[in-house]
């Protein structure tokens, strides 16, 4: 989910940056590499474009799973019995150990972990859109792992091919965890789509609000999504956000007639030709919206992320402090 | 600027028997917190029995510019295998 362009569309592009001058021996060679499918590990040559394409992307696929856990962190204590509440604690922590595989990942390239989090505090970095949507009911939680987590892996499979082996291997273990996730939160759908009138109805309205957002998860349209191309051919993507996307509701909309809930799209219909299901046009105006930051929560989202980090800052001098006094003591026995 | 805590890198021994393997790393202040973090980070799923926790700046690694020089030599040894030998067909437990 959190591998497309993020970047607001009005900012001036900067085309030279990809034109740094490389040597052209070693671009040739790093592109039949990529090329015929091998990985790209930290110490091997990389073209300077290569290696910040992935750091912008890896940080902010870091920086979603970490914004992440604060809709859904935000109802463990609300979690309707001690199972959803187990299974949501357990999602969460999954959440906050993908951030910590994708940031260490993203180190590999030479930024520190630090810089990363300024970048995120400060608002300079970018998270999935999908997180500045409020989570107004039980069932958005529903909603979430059911869409946002299923719309994650239909994005994330790919990337475990991706060129970049520190990536790809973080990939191959978020993939593993992240099903779970999509289940669960199915399940609640399910329950939800098969119990009382309200239930239905709370079902429901979390399916409207969620739908569209979700499908905003795979970034612009392809013709609007000028880096593709590049990456495509580097291998740091697998697959454009106008097919993943597509792949998406081909999947989704039969899981939504299972159990009742309708898919708020007037547009939508069967494409037999295609063997795909047709749908509406996507509000783009809305996701470059969220994108500049002016997504519902986006300011409460980043002061609860920072005041987490700040209400922590003396834990975190306690560790260091308790490090360095058994540090002189080993030195002086 | 740089004021992480160091870098550790994560080893996980799957179940007895097997080795230890590289999972991932860890930032932590000393190496009792890197275990924990560790074990919070990559054993969830009852992935390990056993961890090992290295700094980072401990590993020495082979430079990739030197990965010829090192393993293609290898490459023409083909008769460090054994089905380089001919055998006659009749000739059993060999």
């Amino acid at each position: 989910m959190y591998t497309t362009e993020l970047e607001d569309k009005n900012k001036k592009p900067a085309p030279r940056e990809v034109l740094v001058a490389e040597d052209p021996a070693k671009l040739v060679a790093f592109e039949a590499r990529v090329a015929a499918d091998e990985f790209i590990e930290p110490k091997d040559w990389m073209p300077a474009a290569y290696r910040k394409t992935l750091v912008r992307q890896m940080s902010q696929h870091a920086h979603s799973e970490i914004v992440g856990m604060l809709p859904e962190g935000n109802w463990i204590t609300r979690a309707p019995s001690l199972r959803r509440k187990a299974v949501l604690l357990a999602k969460v922590q999954d959440e906050g150990g993908h951030g910590l595989y994708l940031y260490a990942a993203a180190e590999t390239l030479g930024t520190s972990r630090e810089e990363m989090i300024e970048a995120l505090h400060s608002g300079r970095a970018k998270y999935s859109t999908i997180f500045n949507y409020p989570t107004l009911t039980w069932a958005d939680i529903g909603a979430i792992g059911w869409l946002v987590d299923g719309a994650a892996i239909l994005n994330q499979v790919p990337l475990q091919r991706t060129s970049y082996g520190p990536y790809a291997r973080a990939m191959v273990k978020i993939c593993k965890e992240e099903s779970f996730h999509q289940r669960q939160g199915f399940e609640i759908m399910t329950v939800l789509a098969g119990g009382s009138p309200e239930q239905r109805r709370m079902a429901q309205d979390a399916l409207d609000r969620w739908w569209w957002p979700s499908l905003m998860m795979f970034g612009p349209p392809d013709d609007n999504s000028p880096n593709t191309a590049q990456s495509i051919r580097w291998r740091i993507k697998r697959e454009t956000n106008d097919e993943l996307r597509q792949k998406f509701v081909d999947v989704t909309v039969p899981q939504a007639d299972a159990i009742g809930l309708k898919v708020p799209d007037p547009k939508l219909a069967w494409n037999e030709a295609r063997g795909s299901y047709d749908f509406g046009p996507v509000d783009w105006e809305e996701f470059y919206a969220v994108v500049r930051g002016e997504g519902l929560v986006a300011k409460d989202r980043m002061k609860a992320r920072v005041a987490a980090w700040e209400d922590g800052a003396w834990v975190r001098e306690a560790a260091t402090a308790h490090a360095a006094k058994h540090v002189v003591k080993a030195a002086a026995e | 600027m740089n004021n992480d805590w160091p870098l550790w890198e994560v080893f996980v021994r799957a179940k007895h028997g097997l080795s230890h393997k590289h999972a991932g790393s860890v930032h932590a202040a000393d190496a009792r917190m890197a275990l924990e973090s560790a074990r919070d980070t990559y054993t969830r799923r009852m992935e390990g029995v056993s961890l090992w926790v290295v700094p980072s700046a401990q590993i020495v690694a082979s430079d990739p510019g030197e990965a010829a020089a090192l393993f293609e030599p290898a490459a023409d040894k083909v008769y460090r295998h054994p089905t380089f030998y001919v055998i006659p067909e009749h000739v059993k437990n060999i």
